[in-house]
């Protein structure tokens, strides 16, 4: 239906100059709004740092005492022994890098295959079907992962690889694989799908095939999307708790030899989630768990950080 | 119809009735054990449905600080398990209100010791239960059984099945790095199902055909031998209170729950095994 009026002119109805009582709640009506919205936006910022404060404030008593420079240096884990309590770290932080470099190695190659795929191959009508799939896969809660670990995987390294144990190295890290995929595949995909077409007809307008458009022009154009897919995955896996505890073991050594992916290992998030629901609130074991979760902070704080930098670098250097 | 709505009657009737005969109010502060903690909850939940007026709280703070609560005065049933030392009874009894700590053994916890189905070793020695578990038996081969690497699974370490197979096993040994933990019954009992070199251990209420329980100093745990307290890996769970509690109050009737069918009910089903033996 088209209007068949014309479009409407300049109103001179208005008065040009607001009455003072117009004016003064035009004044307050803007700084309240803005007031609003500064208030908004300060509240996720003081969450954030109400959080830091109370992990700090918990972990503070444990960080003065007498166990700091075991915790560094140690890698024995036996915080509830009532003569030789020992809160050695090592063995929980070489946990948490083995399965979360494991996941990566896994799942990064995939999900960069599987985003060019569905950008560049994949017709519409069948990206259509897919993209949805994959990303029910990311709403699966992690606990059905976990189960699927403990009761389908292990055994199955058990029987087919001849593991001793299979809750490992191995089953926690294809799990979280499978958990970081979702997100990967589809930040990746997007930050693929954003690099336009003429840039990729020019592409191939200067002669290129299709897998020389991809590998020296899409995705060095998307880069920056591709790497915050791999570091969103990252932090998937390096923060899953439910999965990690069922699927890992739990074992507090570091794997030896290094190699070994059928031993078990423990992880940051299993040591904190599996001890703290019964631990005597305010006792030494209590306060190095939050010592743990402040290292967590610090890893993930860390990963941010070299992120940004990284990308800030890139954009610089390629003068994108 | 009409018959439904008479039966209805003579039920909302009958259970006013009980409502009404037993009156209750008041605070009941329970702290100790993470052992018998489970069957204080759910004790407590229980007593809240029928007494709806009464605010029952449970801490699961450890036996130690349970008896220095009840000491001190701060709770009025201590949840213990093991029995109260010389000392806290010596404090007890000096203190500024002195009193005699009375027990109630209202249930006995026994750990089993258990192995894959088809795992030919049926019996162990507490003391090779623990070298297992401190790494120095690492193959079954060392116990007669096939050659296969043990994999010692474990409760994690703040549950009470814990606590108890630490202090009647372990005898304060620390286990190897390579034991795997577990943070429930269940979950035990499903990755020893399905491992084969696995040894764990759970209460008795999780045996089934599924896993294998090893006799343990020769004694197989049963209901009967954990009653009988003759299992090597069993012990009783206190209720520790100020003296013995007036008959017909709170206490009392919270301290005396166990003797009930449901009481003993719940007992089992926290995997325990209640202590009458008929």
């Amino acid at each position: 239906m088209q209007s068949s009026r014309p479009a409407e002119a300049a109103r001179f109805d208005r008065p040009l100059l607001l009455s003072p009582g117009k004016d003064l709640r035009g004044y307050i009506f803007n700084k309240l709004g803005r007031a609003f919205l500064f208030l908004v936006t300060f509240v996720s910022v003081v969450a954030v740092l109400l959080i830091f404060y109370f992990i700090i404030r918990e972990a503070a008593g444990f960080l003065a005492g007498p166990y700091v420079k075991q915790f560094f240096t140690s890698a024995s884990w036996y915080p509830e022994s009532h003569e030789h309590p020992e809160f050695g770290v090592l063995a929980i932080v070489a946990g948490t890098v083995y399965v979360t470099v494991l996941a990566l190695l896994i799942a990064v190659p995939l999900g960069l295959l599987a985003a060019v795929w569905l950008s560049d191959i994949a017709t519409f009508k069948v990206r259509q079907f897919i993209k949805p799939v994959i990303e029910i896969l990311a709403a699966i809660p992690s606990v059905a992962f976990g189960f699927f670990a403990v009761l389908v995987m292990a055994p199955w390294m058990q029987t087919h690889l001849g593991y001793d144990t299979g809750t490992n190295v191995l089953n926690a890290g294809i799990i979280l694989a499978v958990m970081a995929l979702p997100t990967i595949i589809s930040v990746a995909e997007d930050s693929l799908s954003a690099v336009g077409m003429e840039i990729r007809e020019a592409a191939y307008g200067l002669g290129s095939t299709r897998a020389e458009a991809m590998i020296r022009v899409v995705i060095p154009a998307g880069h920056s999307g591709i790497i915050a897919a791999i570091i969103l995955g990252m932090m998937r896996a390096v923060g899953e708790t439910m999965v990690v505890w069922m699927a890992s073991g739990n074992a507090s050594q570091i794997p030896s030899p290094w190699w070994d992916l059928s031993q078990s290992v423990r992880t940051m998030t299993a040591t904190i989630a599996g001890d703290m629901g019964e631990t005597v609130q305010g006792s030494v074991h209590y306060q190095s768990l939050f010592s743990i979760g402040i290292l967590l902070l610090v890893f993930t704080f860390g990963l941010n950080l070299m992120s940004e930098h990284f990308l800030a670098r890139v954009r610089k250097g390629k003068g994108a | 119809m009409k018959k439904y709505l008479a039966l209805g009657m003579v039920l909302l009737l009958v259970s006013l009735a009980f409502v009404v005969a037993a009156p209750r109010e008041g605070a009941l502060l329970l702290e100790g054990s993470t052992t018998v903690g489970p069957i204080g909850d759910a004790f407590a939940q229980v007593f809240k449905k029928m007494y709806p007026d009464v605010s029952i709280t449970v801490n699961k703070t450890g036996s130690g600080n349970g008896a220095a609560a009840l000491v001190d005065g701060r709770c009025d049933i201590a949840m213990m398990s093991r029995f109260m030392k010389d000392k806290e009874y010596t404090k007890a009894a000096s203190g500024e209100k002195p009193f005699l700590p009375v027990a109630h053994a209202i249930a006995m916890d026994g750990v089993c010791v258990i192995v894959y189905p088809s795992n030919p070793v049926k019996a162990l020695t507490r003391e090779q239960v623990r070298d297992i578990y401190t790494g120095k038996i690492k193959n079954w081969r060392e116990l007669g059984g096939p050659s296969m690497n043990i994999v010692p699974i474990s409760r994690d370490t703040s549950s009470g099945t814990y606590e108890t197979f630490e202090g009647l096993v372990m005898n304060k040994e620390k286990m190897a790095s390579n034991v795997e933990y577990v943070n429930s019954n269940p979950q035990a009992h499903s990755r020893v199902k399905a491992t084969a070199g696995a040894i764990g251990y759970v209460g008795l209420g999780f045996l089934d055909d599924s896993v294998k329980a090893l006799e343990i100093d020769g004694i197989m745990p049963t209901r009967s031998s954990i009653a009988k307290g003759v299992y090597p890996v069993s012990r009783p769970l206190f209720l520790f209170t100020n003296g013995y509690p007036e008959l017909g109050s709170l206490v009392h009737e919270f301290c005396t729950f166990y003797l009930t069918e449901e009481g003993q009910e719940i007992i089992e089903a926290k995997g325990f095994v209640p202590v009458t033996a008929y």
